[in-house]
């Protein structure tokens, strides 16, 4: 079944140029505009190239969604595959099936909103020219993670993003910006080099990189050995960027200082090719290897819930001076250590929703960043206590919009059913109570308890920022909101750009939710609702392929 | 084996034609293929005739010798190419095992054609860098050098490879001294001059162990001989051979032995330290390898273990020292690269080691990241003369900005240093690592490659500041002016043209680094195969 129907030749086309469209696109933003497209400023022209170019790959992603077999999710489609170095036995092997399809679009669509956000809202910083073509570079690296299948070729992928979020981070960056970006690039590659070791290790043993022969072989290559230290090697370099807990430290920082862009795409994409990493990689090619440190793998998960909920409650604590960037940077250590969590069990059930949890947080992350990022433009501060004052916020009176989405989002994120943060929680904290056979029975139940216990938790943090922040006194002025009127005219200077801080508060009222931004944030507000109601459409992409992945190839 | 049978096969056959063979006996006399030993002895040809066309050409007239010495180095470059089977070889004995001394396989070629290469982008650096120098002398030592580091290669046996040695080394120390009433110039050719006869000595006690041993200079001869070294001479052997190895360590700027390096360069005129941290390197490890592959595997156990922590020292000094730099320090530039080319040497050194523990195609991995090294490597110099003209200083925060200034400079800068890093967009320095990476894990030498890797994320300090230096806001300005760049662009402090060979250098690397980038397969092929 599909929805459309298109060739197999134009799905290869559109798979590749999917990846390849904003890397070339990201050359172009850097030379000066064609006549006819300057635009009123350069500015304003190279961010509109930027909307066109990830509306080009989105469009093309979506295409690519509606082409795809969904009777066969598991086969691998639109590949490509061209010997690129002979010696090293790299092959451009792309191709995408249902693990990688949810998470190629939704890095299309991120990728996208952001591009859009920013043409109405140019970020503060040096040059957009630059801000554009680091965007687009993020993007492909990104898209390539997810569509590449040559072991070399993903770690070529996986250290493309390095460069670009650096100095994303470190040029359009908020305070500390610099010791940020370092501790995240320092941090991130040591990780992946540690990886490429394991790589190269399979790769040598086996004879091979191609990922789709060796999950075939489902490990039967390896001895045991070889499959410990490789898993050890590349699970570090993925746990780095997943991040799991006691290597996480380097997330907090980065969110608290990238800007709004940047800590979406972070939080949203770039999180994910951890994740990734072990499904695509370590669960199919090293599952005897995986086998011996799931239990460890399991045991840090659980630890990194609860301690990411557990430092979010300390932040959000009144008087503990808590970002709010940075409470939602800890929360997702504690949403990905349920990612973790329905990895190492092992079993369908586990990884489905451990992918479910995946696609649901960049959702759901995406989105609060971009209403922090909204609701620190307009206060021109992220601090918690200087935001909700003595009694709170008072979003909901200021920006009644904002502040409904802003407690929509919270809700979502600590997994109301019927929203998509549940499912994807639900899930892995099932496959937990039933792990894959050889794993610890007991040890897993016990995972699963304090993984119930850090859902709790979860939700008396999400509870309290959004009584601090929606919640609290608001005594209304007669006056409209001050700048409604300027949310069609792209070019005018916004206001919120400079720090609006003196008397913002004082002044109770705020700028809702402008067009711009309901335009950004609708998509994901809308896909989170249809995932929590409709968990079949992703399900039903991923299980067979998880099915496959775990079975070798068999099924 | 092979040899074994050989001289069973003499034996036999000697007494039986003995009346024949005593009537035309072979001449002793050897004979030479002037084809496969053109390269470098062109190379010497030309070093003798712009010396001699100094003395008649007026002052005005001198640049020429500069454009005389490029078209000799081209020219010797196009006769790699009628050699590119790599079967000649020459110079060989005409009895007994037919050792030859001078041998033009895919190895020689490959390192010639990067010396000579190496060489022809040096001269490009120094054509409008040399003025105040004499110019007669200056191209005659260059080429000099030039012609033994492309014989250096070639050489089969062990005077040749310690002549060839000297030859390169001898006029390197007069190029590096070569600014007149420049103390610390003096100082540093004095301090090259010094480390590097130490080195040649310990070499040559070395080289006369392994003489007394085995009796012969031919290296594939004393391979075979070491196999079986009478007992008693056995100390003497391993002897000889690790004080060999000291001498190529001394060369090569490998680790206990790196001190005589940030000096050298600092002092030495800029083309000059880009030719030695380029060319004076790919002699080191060249020699390097032909002494451990070629003469002396029976010794792997020695000589393969010392290399690996040699390799592991290296890089992590010249990474630790390169961080150390402070950037406002005068001359901070060229320090780094120094620095950073010490750390480069020691992934050199990795697949040099492995091959003590896998088998010889590994040295090729070193080969191809020598290549890649050699490119950019040459290419950020050249960036990095193109700045002194502006500010002599050349510490690293004058760099400050070159992007609103520059902008091409400082995104071939910014691409050569991440390649120097291995990072994405630098994507051949990433495989080139990947290849030394892998021939490190396919040895079992596991331990090296975390070091390494620790080293590469090290290393990506140092190059990813530099770079971000680059796309700075230049002083004065703001650093976040939003839409306010467009004004400053428009209007550069000051601007001049950099002088055309300059600019090729930089277009030639830069090219040949994204092309290599795309097809990486260019260079890292020689990673696959044998190269002997």
């Amino acid at each position: 079944m599909t929805v459309i129907d298109i060739s197999a030749s134009v799905l290869q086309f559109l798979l590749a140029f999917v990846v390849v469209a904003p890397l070339l696109g990201a050359v172009a933003a850097l030379l000066p505009a064609p006549p006819g497209l300057r635009g009123k400023n350069p500015d304003q022209a190279v961010l509109r190239h930027g909307v066109t170019v990830t509306g080009a790959v989105l469009l093309a992603a979506i295409v690519l969604t509606a082409g795809f077999d969904h009777d066969h999710p598991a086969t691998m489609q639109a590949t490509t595959d061209i010997s690129w170095i002979p010696a090293l036995d790299v092959r451009i092997h792309l191709g995408v099936d249902g693990i990688s399809l949810p998470l190629l679009l939704l890095t299309a669509l991120l990728t996208f909103l952001c591009a859009l956000y920013s043409y109405f809202k140019p970020p503060a910083g040096p040059s957009a020219k630059a801000f554009v073509a680091l965007v687009l570079v993020l993007e492909s690296g990104t898209l390539a993670t997810f569509a590449v299948l040559d072991l070399v070729l993903f770690f070529l992928a996986f250290e493309m993003v390095l460069i670009p979020m650096y100095f994303l981070i470190a040029r359009w960056g908020g305070g500390r910006r610099q010791a940020a970006a370092w501790k995240f690039i320092l941090y991130t590659l040591l990780g992946s080099v540690v990886m490429l070791l394991g790589i190269l290790l399979i790769g040598l043993k086996t004879g091979t990189f191609d990922m789709v022969a060796l999950a075939t072989d489902n490990g039967r290559g390896l001895t045991t050995s070889v499959q410990v230290i490789a898993v050890l090697a590349i699970g570090l370099g993925l746990a780095v960027k997943t991040p799991m807990w006691p290597l996480h430290s380097w997330l907090p920082d980065a969110h608290t200082a990238a800007p709004t862009v940047g800590s979406v795409l972070l939080a949203g994409v770039l999180l994910k090719m951890g994740t990734y990493g072990f499904v695509r990689i370590l669960l199919p090619i090293a599952p005897d290897g995986m086998r011996t440190f799931a239990p460890y793998l399991a045991a840090f998960a659980v630890v990194g819930i609860v301690y990411g909920s557990l430092a979010c409650l300390a932040l959000a604590r009144t008087g503990a001076k808590g970002d709010l960037k940075r409470l939602i940077a800890y929360s997702s250590v504690g949403h990905m250590g349920f990612v973790l969590l329905g990895i190492a069990t092992m079993t369908p059930t586990g990884v489905n929703g451990a992918l479910f949890a995946n696609i649901a947080h960049g959702l759901i992350t995406g989105l609060l960043f971009f209403l922090v990022g909204a609701v620190k433009d307009r206060y021109g501060t992220a601090d918690l206590d200087t935001l909700a004052g003595a009694t709170g916020a008072a979003l909901y009176g200021r920006a009644p919009r904002l502040g409904a989405l802003l407690a929509f989002a919270a809700v979502a994120s600590l997994g109301l059913p019927g929203l998509a943060g549940f499912w994807g929680e639900m899930l892995t904290l099932f496959g937990a109570y039933s792990p894959a056979e050889g794993l610890s029975r007991p040890a897993f139940r016990t995972f699963m308890a304090i993984g119930a216990f850090g859902t709790l938790l979860t939700a008396a943090y999400m509870l309290i920022v959004v009584r601090r922040v929606c919640m609290g006194e608001h005594a209304p002025r007669s006056r409209l909101s001050p700048d409604p009127g300027t949310a069609n005219s792209p070019d005018a200077p916004r206001p919120p750009d400079g720090p609006r801080t003196p008397g913002a508060a004082t002044t109770p009222q705020l700028a809702d939710i402008q067009t711009y931004e309901a335009a950004a944030w609708t998509p994901l507000a809308a896909l989170t609702v249809l995932a929590g109601l409709w968990p079949a459409v992703l399900l039903g992409l991923t299980d067979p392929a998880v099915q496959k992945l775990l079975s070798g190839g068999k099924s | 084996m092979t040899a074994d049978l050989g001289t069973t096969a003499d034996l036999s056959t000697a007494p039986a034609t003995g009346g024949l063979l005593a009537a035309d006996a072979p001449s002793v006399v050897q004979s030479i293929d002037w084809l496969a030993v053109a390269p470098p002895t062109l190379t010497a040809l030309a070093a003798l005739a712009v010396l001699v066309a100094d003395l008649f050409l007026p002052a005005h007239r001198k640049r020429l010798l500069g454009y005389a010495a490029l078209t000799a180095l081209a020219a010797a470059l196009a006769l790699l190419i009628p050699l590119r089977a790599g079967d000649r070889a020459t110079f060989c004995v005409t009895t007994g095992t037919r050792a030859c001394s001078y041998t033009a396989d895919h190895f020689t070629l490959v390192i010639q054609a990067l010396v000579l290469g190496g060489a022809l982008l040096t001269v490009l650096l120094s054509l409008d860098d040399t003025r105040k120098l004499p110019a007669g002398e200056y191209w005659f030592l260059l080429l000099a050098s030039a012609a033994g580091a492309a014989l250096l290669p070639a050489s089969r046996d062990l005077a040749t490879l310690v002549v060839a040695l000297e030859v390169a080394s001898l006029p390197a120390f007069a190029l590096v001294g070569i600014k007149r009433g420049d103390r610390r110039s003096s100082e540093a050719a004095l301090k090259f001059f010094l480390s590097s006869v130490v080195a040649t000595a310990v070499m040559l006690l070395g080289v006369s162990f392994v003489y007394a041993t085995t009796g012969t200079l031919h290296l594939t001869e004393i391979a075979t001989r070491l196999d079986d070294v009478p007992p008693v001479l056995d100390t003497l052997a391993r002897t000889g051979v690790a004080l060999t190895l000291v001498g190529f360590a001394f060369k090569t700027a490998a680790a206990p032995f790196h001190f005589w390096v940030p000096d050298t360069y600092v002092g030495a005129p800029l083309p000059i330290a880009a030719y030695l941290s380029v060319v004076g390197k790919a002699v080191g490890f060249s020699g390097l390898i032909l002494v451990t592959v070629v003469a002396f595997p029976s010794y792997a156990d020695v000589w393969g273990p010392a290399l690996a922590v040699l390799a592991a020292l290296t890089m992590t000094a010249g990474n630790v020292a390169a961080l150390r730099q402070n950037a406002a320090r005068a001359r901070s530039a060229v320090r780094l690269l120094a620095w950073s080319s010490v750390a480069q040497a020691g992934y050199l050194l990795v697949p040099i080691a492995a091959a003590a523990y896998s088998s010889d195609d590994q040295i090729g991995s070193t080969v191809a990241y020598a290549l890649m090294y050699a490119v950019v490597n040459l290419g950020a110099f050249a960036v990095a003369a193109v700045v002194a003209r502006t500010h002599p200083g050349n510490r690293l925060t004058d760099y400050r900005g070159l992007y609103a200034t520059r902008p091409l400079a400082a995104l071939a800068l910014g691409f050569f240093l991440l390649c120097l890093a291995g990072l994405p967009p630098g994507i051949i320095g990433l495989f080139a690592k990947v290849t030394v990476f892998s021939a490190a894990v396919d040895a079992g030498l596991g331990w090296l490659a975390v070091v390494m890797a620790v080293n590469v994320v090290i290393a990506l300090y140092y190059y990813l500041q530099w770079t971000a230096i680059l796309f700075r806001a230049p002083e004065g300005a703001p650093e976040t002016t939003g839409t306010a760049t467009a004004p400053t662009a428009s209007a550069p402090p000051r601007r001049f043209r950099a002088p055309t060979p300059l600019t090729t250098a930089i277009v030639l690397t830069a090219t040949a680094g994204i092309l290599l980038s795309g097809v990486p397969q260019t260079v890292l092929r020689f990673a696959s195969v044998s190269l002997f």
